[in-house]
């Protein structure tokens, strides 16, 4: 039988404005076999997502196909006009997009934009479109499927979007399914369940469908074959597990190095103790009014206490809107604080930067998250550093360009790229000046705000590496605020694990693991994906045999001075979780921990 | 520097040529004739297009080139100028409204809201029924009038940019306010602000031939393109380039720049 998906030789151009034509997609080949999944591996710009695209016969403006053939389902691609296109797309074949939350149209209902696309194409009359609608919600493990579709996309989840997407795309029986990086933009833990649900649905459905990823690990749980793309090329074809395990392309073999968790960690238990630079005391961030207790009405930041020792790099990890970026913007002086203390050095430093002496606002520098949007675009790169220089160091002319140079040099650049925009750096570079710009203020701690987030796993590992090596050589202290665990347990000396706010766990990065740890640090640390075939079901069933919570809290009915994690807990204890306030306990040599019984990592969960 | 301006030339080359265009024949235009605009030099009225007058005259029997001449240099500059007035204006308060204390912007804010409200050419009635009408009367209430607009565009493309990191990093090391506007924010909204410049020379070029049109706007024995269209109407039924003329000018003024305009921002 033909392959349901059969690409030969396809090549696409593009030009940029008036110039020549560049090949963006060269030479590829594969082909997917009815039922299979095809995941395209490659870094930004690799071309994945354009031949992707391609498949629903969707080139961008200023690209064309310039030769081979695409036949998708019996239909050859290439050769269909654009109504033609448009009467396949979403019928035959249908699309994922990365980001649901901005794919939805906020002023409609759920239920109406799902059935929208089988409406579009007449399949089946409204009534059962919505009925086949609420069985695929239940197949995708929603929440009440019955009542969903009456809701509004702000009303859910990113990851309850994302399925939503996935249940739209799966209205008209498509023949095949392209999914573009879809759990990219999710929690760990949002993403365990997202990717089972997809996998129960295509295996219960026999989908056949290409999965566009950077991420090795999510390809080991949901891919048969996988095509390893860069620079619009084919580096390495094969099955996923030949693929992870015996690369033979150099270039996917560094793809896998960079993924693999490796420590970077220096033996620090021989060092003597450092004294604490930076502490951090019952600190309460919020918005809106005061109330009578004098918090603010919405708490962001929850009594948050640690303190980063000299030449010490502390992690502090959660999920989006746990209020990380709040705490990084209440440490460097953007956003007031309602109640606690921040001592630089042991001096207390004030909530307004404009209030903090030159040299305190010296001795801590952001270092922001965008690696698009950190650099003033209308700056050569040398100017930005130059300005940082002058305005902390005092230094002008000759002085202050030797000082930029030798601060290109730090972050491994050349000195020749100061002329620059940055509209002309990749996004590696720029985030390796966005640090010489802290650099350049020769501070002692630098905060680092998701700063990995954006970037390619290659340029990613090569930023932790660089992040080590300045800790080692200049002593800096950093605390490093990210949602990857294994970023921050391959460079982190200490982390602090944040949910609603909270610190429930604070504590040596090495314990990770092992040892005794709030019930949110295990699920956390049992939800990053490994890269081997089979972890997903192994972790499903694994959860599934926990004691789920026998009845549904509902988290705002809940004294907001009982444990924040109680609504998720599975271990909570009812007469105690639900009355009593956590305690927070110390282990021996290991976490300060905000439960009332902090249970071991089982020692499978290891493995 | 001269990378700078490259930039700058070659994304708003067309508009901005197109601009100096028109600025160079305010200044210069009414030096390329020989006749007196305000002298009678003719015995018939709406004569057709002769040597003598390239573009025939006027109901006086004035030369009409040598008023249209005229009346574009006072066209031109006066609405180069109100839109100077509008936009250096317009941008100071939209910049405040994002970087001042939260209560200036909710004065602007409402401010612009109730100058919007109020369509602008009861709006220069009234200004100029109280006032008058003088050259700086017309500058000021134009001005006036198109400040709101371009203090919304201003408002909109500073809030962006002020929501970006590298301005966040700059506060954070401590920069004052007007390092911020100046070198953060300014540089990096000028594109688009020079596109709402072209957009409020348009609607001032607009109104102030409406004014003229209506007998309000500039006043004899000055002339500009809508009152040469007042004074000539008559000759709508002789076919008199003296009342076409200025009408196609007027044509070619607006829709020329905006064209140019939507062709620079097309290719951004």
């Amino acid at each position: 039988m033909a392959a349901t998906i059969q690409v030969d030789n396809l090549e696409i151009v593009g030009r940029r404005g008036k110039g020549t034509e560049l090949p963006i997609v060269c030479n590829v080949s594969f082909s997917v076999q009815r039922g299979e999944m095809l995941a395209l591996i490659g870094e930004s710009g690799s071309g994945k997502t354009t031949v992707a695209l391609s498949l629903l016969g969707h080139i961008r403006k200023g690209c064309r196909i310039a030769g081979g053939t695409i036949r998708v389902a019996g239909y050859d691609v290439t050769a269909l006009t654009s109504h033609e296109c448009r009467s396949i797309r979403g019928r035959v074949i249908s699309y994922v997009a990365q980001n649901a939350g901005s794919a939805f149209n906020p002023a409609l209902s759920i239920m109406r934009q799902v059935v929208e696309p089988a409406l579009v194409h007449r399949t089946l009359p409204r009534r059962d479109l919505e009925a086949r609608a609420v069985s695929l919600f239940r197949a995708l493990a929603l929440p009440d499927p019955e009542t969903i579709g009456e809701r509004y996309p702000g009303e859910l989840s990113g990851g309850q979007l994302q399925r939503l997407m996935a249940a739209m795309a799966l209205m008209t029986d498509p023949e095949v399914v392209v999914f573009d990086e879809p759990t990219t933009a999710l929690d760990v833990t949002t993403q365990i369940e997202v990717l089972s649900a997809f996998k129960a649905v295509f295996a219960e459905r026999g989908i056949t469908g290409v999965y566009v990823t950077h991420d090795l690990s999510v390809v080991a749980q949901i891919a048969d074959h996988a095509v390893v793309l860069k620079d619009g090329a084919i580096r390495e074809a094969g099955t996923v597990s030949k693929i992870l395990f015996k690369p033979e392309d150099p270039y996917s073999q560094a793809l896998l190095a960079a993924a693999e968790p490796r420590s970077r960690q220096a033996d620090l238990a021989r060092q003597p103790e450092q004294r604490s630079l930076l502490d951090v005391r019952n600190l309460v961030v919020g918005y809106g009014q005061r109330t009578a207790a004098g918090l603010p009405e919405k708490v962001v930041v929850n009594h948050v206490s640690f303190s980063v020792p000299k030449g010490r790099m502390l992690g502090v990890i959660g999920e989006s809107g746990c209020g990380k970026s709040t705490l990084a913007r209440a440490i460097s002086g953007l956003q007031p604080w309602a109640a606690g203390e921040l001592l630089l050095n042991g001096e207390p430093l004030t909530g307004n930067v404009r209030e903090r002496t030159p040299d305190q606002r010296r001795h801590l520098q952001l270092v922001a998250q965008n690696a698009d949007s950190v650099l003033n675009p209308s700056k050569p790169i040398g100017q930005t550093l130059a300005r940082v220089v002058r305005f902390y160091g005092g230094l002008r002319g000759a002085a202050a360009t030797r000082r930029v140079n030798e601060l290109l040099d730090m972050v491994r650049l050349s000195p020749s790229l100061a002329s620059r925009l940055p509209s002309e750096l990749s996004g590696g570079q720029k985030q390796r000046i966005n640090f010489a710009r802290a650099l350049a203020a020769d501070p002692q701690i630098v905060l680092c705000d998701e700063i990995t987030a954006a970037l390619d796993t290659v340029v990613a590992a090569a930023i932790l590496d660089l992040m080590k090596e300045l800790q080692r050589d200049l002593g800096l202290s950093f605390i490093f605020i990210t949602h990857d665990l294994h970023a921050l347990q391959s460079i982190c000396d200490l982390i602090a694990v944040l949910y609603a706010g909270q610190a429930v766990e604070v504590g040596p990065a090495m314990a990770l693991g092992k040892g005794v740890h709030h019930p949110y640090t295990r699920l956390l640390h049992d939800s990053v994906p490994l890269m081997e075939p089979g972890w997903l079901e192994s972790t499903r069933i694994r959860r599934a045999d926990e004691t789920m919570p026998a009845t549904l809290l509902n988290s705002l009915s809940l004294d907001p001075e009982l444990c924040c994690f109680l609504a998720r807990c599975p271990d909570r204890v009812s007469g105690l979780c639900d009355r009593v306030p956590p305690p927070v306990r110390s282990v021996p040599a290991g976490p300060r921990v905000l439960c009332h019984l902090p249970a071991p990592i089982c020692s499978e969960f290891l493995t | 520097m001269i990378a700078m301006i490259e930039k700058f030339r070659s994304r708003h080359d067309r508009a901005l040529l197109l601009i100096v265009f028109w600025l160079l024949l305010a200044l210069f235009g009414p030096l390329c004739s020989s006749h007196d605009p305000g002298a009678i030099g003719s015995q018939s009225v709406f004569s057709a297009p002769s040597v003598a007058h390239l573009l025939g005259t006027d109901y006086l029997g004035r030369d009409t080139l040598a008023r249209l001449l005229n009346g574009i240099r006072h066209t031109v500059l006066l609405c180069f100028a109100s839109t100077l007035v509008s936009c250096s204006v317009g941008t100071f308060l939209g910049i405040a409204a994002v970087t001042a204390r939260p209560w200036v912007e909710a004065l602007t804010g409402r401010l612009a809201d109730g100058f919007l409200s109020i369509p602008s050419l009861l709006f220069a009635l009234l200004v100029i029924a109280v006032f008058g009408t003088s050259t700086t009367a017309l500058i000021v209430t134009m001005g006036v009038i198109y400040t709101p607009g371009a203090y919304r565009t201003s408002r909109a493309l500073a809030q962006r940019i002020a929501r970006l990191d590298f301005v966040t990093v700059a506060r954070a090391r401590g920069e004052s306010t007007p390092y911020i506007i100046l070198q953060e924010i300014l540089p990096n909204m000028a594109g688009p602000m020079i596109t709402d410049v072209g957009l409020r020379f348009i609607y001032s070029v607009l109104l102030l031939s409406n004014l003229s049109f209506l007998g309000i706007g500039v006043q004899p024995p000055k002339v500009d393109l809508g009152s040469m269209v007042r004074e000539n109407m008559l000759g709508m039924a002789y076919g008199s380039p003296a009342m076409i003329v200025p009408v196609v000018v007027i044509g070619i003024l607006t829709v020329g720049i905006n064209l140019a305009l939507d062709s620079s921002s097309g290719r951004r």
